[in-house]
């Protein structure tokens, strides 16, 4: 079996950062909006899409509401950063050429970008099992396998697409999971978001393939705004994939994303994340910030899991989290986020309680290196109608090196008796035992600190998909090489 | 100077009640209040959108017009004062009541040389040189709204002082009683700790509630352990259904020192135990314990923050909870590492029992470190009554009430043990028992056994 190389090492190394394997840039030319924010803009993103009336009003509402909220930018995270110019951000950017109708008219260059990255788009890695949606800056450049979902009723498409073709699901499940008015960046996306992809499982369908999306910002200057909605009805299932980079670039990028998962009474989505944005160099400089809104809304019955393996952007800012809203409804989290250098990490999970009989899982683990500064952030919240609800909480932290920090905060409300809630959380080293046994027997402190770490991780590694898992593992090690002196 | 068309509680009080207020002569005290309130006035009450506020509204300040006590309310008839601990004789012993200090209660005891136990009020009467140099030493943070009221219109409190090298067994008991009157009035005790190097002292704080008036009481204790020494302190609260009891309480503790204490909270209708604890030298140990068993619509508020700033230094956390009726607790532990505190070993334990569905419990326990070399760890769990174990007893014959109320003790009694001295330990688990629904004992011996 061919593994579809998502993350590999032997990606182009690039120039400006050698340290960051996919920081090269593609000069494919791009149709830019002029820099900033304004309703004209909004009208322009909605223009260039030939998007629907309502999809407007949709966006001009959400801007209008971010409007209200300017200067109110989240702070209670415990990350630390300039503010950021809202003006001087392009909202816009696409590959220049037209849309392609078929693989053969993608234009080389962003084929060829695709191709650095090792994200198997052409047909001859059919043999990967793996359908994708590549998004380039702001805008799905190509979509495999999409006649052999066809024939399954499984639509996946990029949202642009969707909105076009499938007018009537998008405008029933989009924003019902994270509304317009959610939080700061949910709105800010809402208004500008130009692509990114959407699933959508029929009734009782096992998807046959795992589905992914490739995101890649590409376009100094950029934010990127992708919204990603899967539905799932009845009965049905879906594994979805979600990888991300970004060139090494001086000057740091936004990236607000929308997820919202929509799983229906007996199904289950399953979604993984390797996000691996520029985390900015050895100092600070540059790198993405990544601030994420996912949400999930599981109806009876149904399962979301959300699996991350977090190891890029300077700052992340990031809660996938489940409503469980359906009896005997499950959501599960499981997370590595590993920060180097001057990376910061607030990121954790929300697990809302509602229906009878829920149950909840969460596997933190936070490796922290460097200078870096990581927080587990958690709520878990039993409501007084979520009789014999569970939830099962345990984040551990590792530190390597005296000037990093590791901070939980989980929050824990329940309002139900028969509700029952266990949370743990240990911070530790690698202990010198541990290193010392490695080392004697041989092996070089960064693969000894790579083991180690792998071992740490297990526990989510394992729930990643096998092609993801393997890719997963060698990211840790990466990550932290150079954390030791 | 404070601005007196101000909506805040107390505000527009402090001018009047300046000159009643003790140490009123001296300059210094006067600038002291007068930046407490500045401050008071400049932060305002604690609203919902501090962090460390999210779970716990001063509601009752907000519909009741507390005002400050007067000499006369301390004089409240009061027949005897019940003393927690057997064999009161002998003990020493201060009485407060309605915040003031009533000499007739007053229990001189046993007090070796070297132990200095005064109400502030004398103090700054007698020393306020000491006074001046150790007020606000140890609490002193600028952001607390309520620390800072305490500083404009602390009226109250006791200052024990423990000479070097000085060790006192005995326990030494402070009652505070409120409610003798049919008025609404706040008063505002600070207490002083401090013990000199290896000195050693146990200090049983008291407060409980009499009749049934609202009153409110905003409280703060300093306290500093010199190198070497040892203090424990075991407070109770069992305010009555009307009162509003803010505590806050800031200690330093110094190289191989140690701070063990135990906080019961069984009363009030709106009851905050803050707790912020220095570990300052290599070696320092804190113990961090406490119970609240809340029931009716009370609300009960846990808020500590351990701050390791040496390495070497140990702390150790655990938080039970009982919660009935409509009550509502809520827990925030913070444990801090800082960055050259190596070797820190840090645990705390947070468990909750939720006795019906319609109380509440909202838990925040927390790390932050920045130190890598270290152990630390933190548990919280929310749940009822194991029904296996309800099943188990009454299946050999216990009755339902009785059963529970022995798995509601064997809950509370992984923090009970934290209290090492027997006496006392003995003291507070009456106050458990006391405060359990009475259920009928197959036998008095059978209830020892």
């Amino acid at each position: 079996m061919t593994t579809p190389k998502v993350i590999s090492r032997e990606a182009t190394s690039s120039e400006l950062d050698a340290d960051y394997k996919w920081g090269f840039t593609i000069d494919i030319g791009s149709d830019l909006a002029p820099k900033g924010l304004s309703e004209d803009i909004v009208r322009l993103i909605s223009a260039k899409k030939e998007e629907p009336e309502w999809m407007l009003e949709w966006r001009l509402k959400a801007y209008r509401h971010w409007e209200k909220l300017k200067f109110q930018a989240p702070k209670w995270a415990n990350v630390k950063y300039p503010p950021i110019d809202y003006q001087d951000i392009y909202y816009y950017a696409a590959p220049k050429s037209n849309a392609p109708k078929s693989l053969d008219e993608v234009d080389p260059e962003v084929l060829e970008a695709f191709e650095k990255l090792g994200i198997p788009l052409q047909e001859r890695e059919r043999l990967a099992g793996v359908a994708i949606d590549a998004v380039l800056d702001s805008v799905s450049v190509a979509t495999t396998y999409q006649g052999m979902l066809e024939k399954h009723g499984v639509i996946f498409c990029s949202m642009s697409d969707a909105v076009k073709n499938h007018p009537d699901l998008v405008k029933k499940y989009l924003g019902s999971v994270v509304p317009y008015s959610d939080n700061f960046y949910a709105t800010l996306n809402s208004a500008v978001f130009s692509d990114g992809s959407f699933a959508y499982i029929p009734k009782g369908v096992r998807c046959p393939i795992e589905l992914m999306t490739y995101f890649r910002i590409n376009q100094a200057d950029s934010g990127q705004f992708e919204r990603t909605l899967i539905v799932c009805e009845e009965g049905a299932y879906v594994s979805y994939l979600e990888g991300c980079t970004a060139p090494a670039r001086k000057t740091h990028q936004l990236h607000a994303a929308v997820v919202e998962l929509v799983a229906l009474d007996d199904s289950e989505i399953k979604y993984s994340t390797l996000q691996n944005w520029f985390p900015g160099d050895k100092d600070g400089n540059g790198g993405v910030y990544n601030f994420v809104t996912k949400r999930g809304k599981a109806a009876k019955n149904a399962k979301i899991s959300w699996t991350q393996v977090e190891t890029g952007s300077a700052i992340t800012w990031k809660y996938p989290s489940c409503i469980l809203q359906g009896d005997n409804s499950v959501g599960e989290f499981y997370s590595i986020a590993i920060t180097n250098n001057c990376q910061q990490a607030d990121t954790g999970t929300k697990m809302i309680h509602l229906g009878k009989n829920t149950s909840s899982k969460i596997i933190s683990k936070g490796i922290s290196a460097g200078r870096a500064d990581q927080t587990y952030r958690g709520l878990v919240r039993m409501s007084a109608k979520a009789d014999g609800a569970r939830n099962f909480t345990q984040c551990d932290s590792l530190l390597i090196g005296d000037q990093c920090g590791a901070h939980t905060v989980p929050y824990i409300e329940s309002k139900n008796k028969g509700a029952i809630v266990e949370h743990e959380a240990t911070t530790s080293t690698i202990s010198e035992d541990q290193m010392f046994y490695l080392r004697q027997r041989g092996i070089p402190p960064e693969d000894a600190i790579a083991l180690v770490v792998n071992g740490f991780c297990r526990e989510v590694l394992q729930q990643l998909p096998m092609e993801f898992a393997v890719e997963a593992q060698k990211l840790v090690g990466i990550s932290l090489e150079g954390s030791v002196g | 100077m404070p601005n007196n068309s101000s909506h805040l509680p107390f505000v527009g009080a402090f001018d009047a009640a300046r000159p009643g207020l003790p140490g009123a002569g001296l300059s210094w005290l006067k600038d002291f209040r007068e930046t407490g309130i500045e401050r008071f006035n400049a932060l305002g009450l604690p609203s919902s959108k501090i962090e460390a506020w999210k779970y716990t509204r001063l509601k009752p300040l907000e519909d009741t017009d507390f005002q400050p006590v007067t000499d006369d309310d301390g004089m409240a008839a009061l027949d005897t004062v019940p003393s927690l601990l057997p064999n009161p004789g002998g003990r020493p012993r201060l009485v407060f009541v309605n915040g003031r200090m009533r000499p007739n209660f007053w229990i001189e005891g046993d007090l070796p040389d070297g132990v200095h136990l005064d109400c502030l009020r004398d103090v700054l009467t007698r020393n306020p040189d000491w006074a001046e140099a150790h007020l606000g030493a140890i609490a002193g943070d600028e952001a607390m709204p309520l620390m800072q009221l305490n500083k404009a219109m602390m009226d109250t409190g006791f200052v024990l002082r423990v000479d070097d090298g000085v060790e006192i067994e005995q326990p030494i008991e402070v009652v505070f009683i409120g409610g003798l009157t049919d008025r609404p009035v706040a008063y505002f005790p600070r207490n002083l700790i401090k013990l000199g190097k290896n000195a050693k002292a146990t200090v049983v704080k008291h407060h409980f509630g009499q009749g049934v008036g609202a009153y409110f009481a905003n409280a703060v204790t300093e306290i500093d352990i010199g190198e070497g020494a040892t203090f424990n302190h075991y407070t109770v609260q069992a305010e009555s259904r009307d009162a509003t009891h803010l505590s806050t309480t800031h200690v330093r503790v110094a190289k191989d020192a140690t701070y063990e204490s135990f906080n019961l909270a069984v009363g009030g209708r709106l009851s905050r135990n803050e707790v912020s604890v220095r570990l300052e030298g290599e070696g320092g140990h804190c113990g961090l314990n406490g119970a609240y068993l809340m029931r009716g619509r009370e609300h009960c508020d846990n808020t500590t923050v351990i701050e390791h700033l040496a390495p070497h230094t140990s702390s150790r956390e655990v938080f039970k909870g009982v919660l009935n009726d409509e009550s509502r607790g809520v827990f925030q532990g913070r444990i801090v590492v800082h960055k050259n505190a190596q070797k820190t070993d840090g645990h705390q334990l947070c468990k909750t029992l939720l006795l019906n569905t319609g109380a509440e419990i909202d838990a925040k326990p927390e790390l932050e470190i920045y130190a890598d070399d270290v152990k630390c760890s933190h548990g919280a769990t929310t749940g009822q009554m194991d029904e296996t174990a309800l099943f188990y007893l009454r299946s050999r014959g216990v009755p339902e009430a009785l059963a529970r109320n022995l798995l509601v003790q064997s809950f509370l009694g992984e923090a009970l043990e934290e209290i090492k001295q027997d006496d006392i330990r003995q003291a507070l688990t009456d106050k458990v028992v006391h405060w359990l629904p009475a259920a009928c004992f197959l036998s008095e011996e059978w209830r020892d056994a």
